[in-house]
């Protein structure tokens, strides 16, 4: 590794409480360190969560509030210098620290460092432990909120020390963006996952009905690590404006359908949210509005079950984000009847006032769309190196900036539509010379803004389909345009067959009752 | 892992047996197989101008490229950038050219080739109907000018701007012929029957050529010629589910045998 061999006590300590001793270890964190280790030994999947999700989490609270862990070193010979435990010790230690204080750049570095460890010896099939898909959702979804932080750290030239400069410059293979993306890949290839899913569609293999775990001795850490990286993999396109190669990684997981990442909350928000947000960029609103909506109506109703979880502020910040695109993408596409009744009703409670202004087109209205937009994209980034040369510039924000203009731009050609939407809702006939009249243009120029609402509500899917997002439809015969209302298609069909079971168990259970 | 970056020396790590089979690789197994491996770009590069010239396209393999472009920006070729803009282009109604736009750096955007490329896909994309078109920041000053002159346009100013920019979409083959596919596609979405001046103006072909041209279209794609009322010819588009929406009620009202096998027990 290219980060290897350096003097680990060296620098990038002095952010830290003075009274921090690296090598102080609580009896509570020995006991910690001890039990944990005793368990994974054993495959103790449901002992190992407990550990991790509540003691990890209690123990910080008590001891290290603002200072890191007991350095690795300390507690190594608590668990026989095992090389793995301490890997995953040491990301432990790094995500607490990311979490609660400041990270030096020797620090970013030195996570970087670990992650290449830890994965290379996954990578390499030597680990046969169990672990809880919490907490290896945990560490894909770290390891690229790691790479995020350190690019947008990066990209702060203009304040940069010379000391973190020559760093910078010495070990610029950390965090590097092919590394992060090799990485991911990897495990998704090495574990096989797009086959074992494929493979289970036919039956021949499970792994969505045991979540993952494997409960024939087997380990299940490659596997749901590389399920996860198809996730992490979508999250870094995102980040980077690539979305239409973020949905190819997350092809393999049928999102329509419970699947191993509905088993942590964590990883469902994130999926769902990188989904939508990469449909929304693609003018895809129906599939936007239709995941959003549901994952939105599925945090109303679970979210008191994760008041006590590290991750509740979170869960509610992604909430109020996804409020924000929903709302945006109904504006762009004003398909209500998508959206289920609860979480229509919140989204006018959280946005209605402002959605009332965006709907003004007017500077204003632009203003709001930037304003949600910046409030609820992803943490955009710059992936390539920083040029060090002399004067050193900021480029934070140059990766935002661009994503939120062409998303303003694109607003901008669906303003032109609202004009004539208004009519085509009033009217089922009406001729092209009136329509004209009405909105005050001449006949060729109605035409063009037909034929440019007709291909705004038009979008290509994934396959090249075209699939029609229009809430409201027409098509022009000759000198008339013909109104056409979508209605939601009715499955009556699928109704009458739920109904037919359900009289049938009715009938049963009467039939099972005796009347004395 | 974490790659060594060594741009200078791209060929010479792949094992000689690797380099044998990629001569066998189709262009999108190549980038399915190495999509972060930035050893591959000369060979992305040469296929760009390759798509050119046998009138291909690979909308993967463009983006893979400018995927590397911006992982390593020293090593963009802007001409390369250009070619794969205008294959965007013509592949409308895809999305696929605002697609490489998020990835374009925006200092690079505001090269000269690439504004006239940018107002040539807002033509398509708004099909010109620029009446509501407010001054604003959002774009940058050059390109709201051409739009700003264009209040009324309709796809001939679109036609009219690329005989303008010859030097850059003539230099790829099958470009007409796309953009003629786009109109038709957008006028067929919205038209039962369309008059043939309209049609005319948006294929940007008149007279004997478009004689021509719809007769093919008659014999092959099932369009069919009417005599307006006074007026001049109507053309009668094909059926689909978008120009005729009674046709799309149809495909929903399926029920999937799967799941009539569930009350089959209770029949029985």
């Amino acid at each position: 590794m290219a980060a290897a061999g350096y003097d680990y006590e060296e620098q990038g300590r002095e952010q830290q409480d003075s009274v921090y001793d690296p090598n102080y270890v609580p009896d509570s964190v020995k006991s910690f360190v001890v039990h944990l280790y005793r368990h994974i030994r054993e495959k103790n999947v449901y002992e190992i969560h407990q550990m991790y999700d509540t003691s990890f989490q209690t123990l910080s609270e008590r001891h290290f509030k603002d200072t890191p862990w007991p350095s690795v070193d300390a507690v190594a010979h608590f668990v026989d210098n095992d090389h793995v435990f301490c890997l995953l010790y040491r990301e432990m230690w790094f995500r607490h620290l990311y979490a609660r204080l400041t990270p030096t750049l020797k620090q970013r570095i030195d996570s970087w460092d670990n992650y290449c460890n830890l994965f290379q010896v996954v990578l390499h099939g030597v680990v046969n432990m169990q672990l809880p898909n919490q907490w290896l959702w945990d560490m894909v979804d770290e390891f690229v909120y790691q790479f995020q932080s350190f690019c947008q750290y990066r990209a702060k030239m203009r304040n940069k020390s010379e000391q973190e400069i020559a760093l910078l410059k010495q070990f610029d293979q950390a965090w590097n963006v092919y590394g992060v993306l090799n990485f991911l890949q990897a495990l998704v290839e090495k574990s096989m996952i797009i086959e074992i899913l494929e493979r289970e569609k036919e039956g021949l293999e499970q792994f969505t009905a045991t979540d993952g775990y494997d409960y024939s001795g087997g380990s299940n850490v490659l596997k749901v690590l590389g399920y996860f990286s198809m996730v992490g993999l979508l999250r870094v396109h995102c980040l980077l404006g690539d979305y239409h190669s973020g949905l190819k990684c997350l092809l393999p997981i049928d999102i329509s359908q419970q699947g191993v990442y509905t088993s942590v909350i964590g990883s469902h928000i994130t999926t769902i949210y990188h989904y939508g947000f990469a449909n929304l960029m693609l003018r895809r609103y129906v599939d936007a509005i239709r995941e959003f909506s549901k994952i939105l109506l599925y945090i109303y109703k679970t979210k008191q079950y994760h008041q006590k979880s590290p991750q509740y502020e979170q869960i509610l910040k992604k909430n109020e984000q996804m409020y924000a695109l929903l709302g945006i993408c109904l504006l762009l596409c004003p398909q209500v009847k998508l959206v289920d009744e609860t979480v229509n009703s919140q989204l006018r409670e959280k946005y209605g006032e402002k959605m009332g202004r965006m709907q003004r087109y007017d500077d204003e209205a632009f203003g709001v769309y930037d304003e949600l937009f910046s409030y609820a994209c992803p943490k955009f980034i710059t992936p390539s190196a920083p040029c060090f040369e002399e004067p050193l510039l900021n480029y934070n924000q140059d990766a935002y900036r661009l994503q939120l203009k062409l998303f303003l731009y694109e607003v901008k050609q669906q303003q032109l539509l609202a004009g004539v939407r208004t009519f085509l809702k009033v009217y089922s006939t009406i001729s092209l010379g009136k329509l004209a009249n009405y909105m005050e243009v001449d006949e060729p120029t109605l035409r063009t803004i037909l034929l440019t609402y007709k291909h705004k509500t038009h979008a290509v899917d994934s396959e090249g389909k075209i699939i029609s997002n229009a809430d409201v439809d027409f098509y022009i015969d000759d000198d008339m345009v013909r109104v056409v209302e979508s209605k939601p298609a009715k499955r009556y069909g699928d109704y009458f067959l739920r109904q037919i079971v359900k009289l049938e168990g009715v009938i049963n259970d009467m039939d099972r009752i005796k009347l004395e | 892992m974490g790659r060594e970056r060594e741009p200078q020396k791209p060929q010479q790590q792949q094992p000689p047996q690797q380099q044998q089979q990629q001569v066998s690789y189709t262009v999108d197994q190549l980038v399915a197989i190495n999509p972060y491996n930035p050893d591959i770009l000369s060979e992305l590069e040469n296929n760009v101008n390759e798509q050119v010239s046998s009138q291909t396209y690979s909308l993967d393999a463009n983006l893979c490229l400018l995927r590397f472009y911006q992982f390593e920006p020293e090593r963009m070729s802007t001409q390369i950038v250009a070619r794969i803009l205008v294959k965007a282009l013509m592949a409308m109604p895809a999305p696929d050219f605002g697609l490489c736009l998020f990835l374009i750096p925006e200092r690079v955007q505001m090269e000269e080739q690439f504004k006239t490329l940018i107002v040539l896909s807002h033509y398509l994309e708004v099909c010109l109907c620029l009446c509501n078109f407010s001054c604003s920041n959002v774009w940058s000053e050059r390109s709201f000018t051409y739009l700003f002159h264009l209040q009324t346009g309709r796809f001939r100013q679109f036609w009219d701007e690329a005989a303008k920019s010859r030097h850059i979409v003539e230099a790829v083959p099958g470009f007409e012929q796309a953009i003629q596919s786009y109109a038709i596609h957008l006028l067929s979405l919205t038209y039962q029957k369309v008059p043939r001046s309209v049609l005319a103006e948006a294929i940007n072909v008149e007279g004997l050529s478009l004689d021509k041209f719809l007769e093919h279209l008659v014999a092959n794609s099932g369009w069919i010629l009417e005599k307006g009322h006074g007026k001049g010819q109507l053309i009668v588009l094909p059926r689909k589910e978008f120009n005729h929406p009674e046709l799309k009620k149809n495909t929903a009202d399926g029920i999937p045998l799967e799941h009539i096998t569930r009350i089959f027990p209770i029949l029985g």
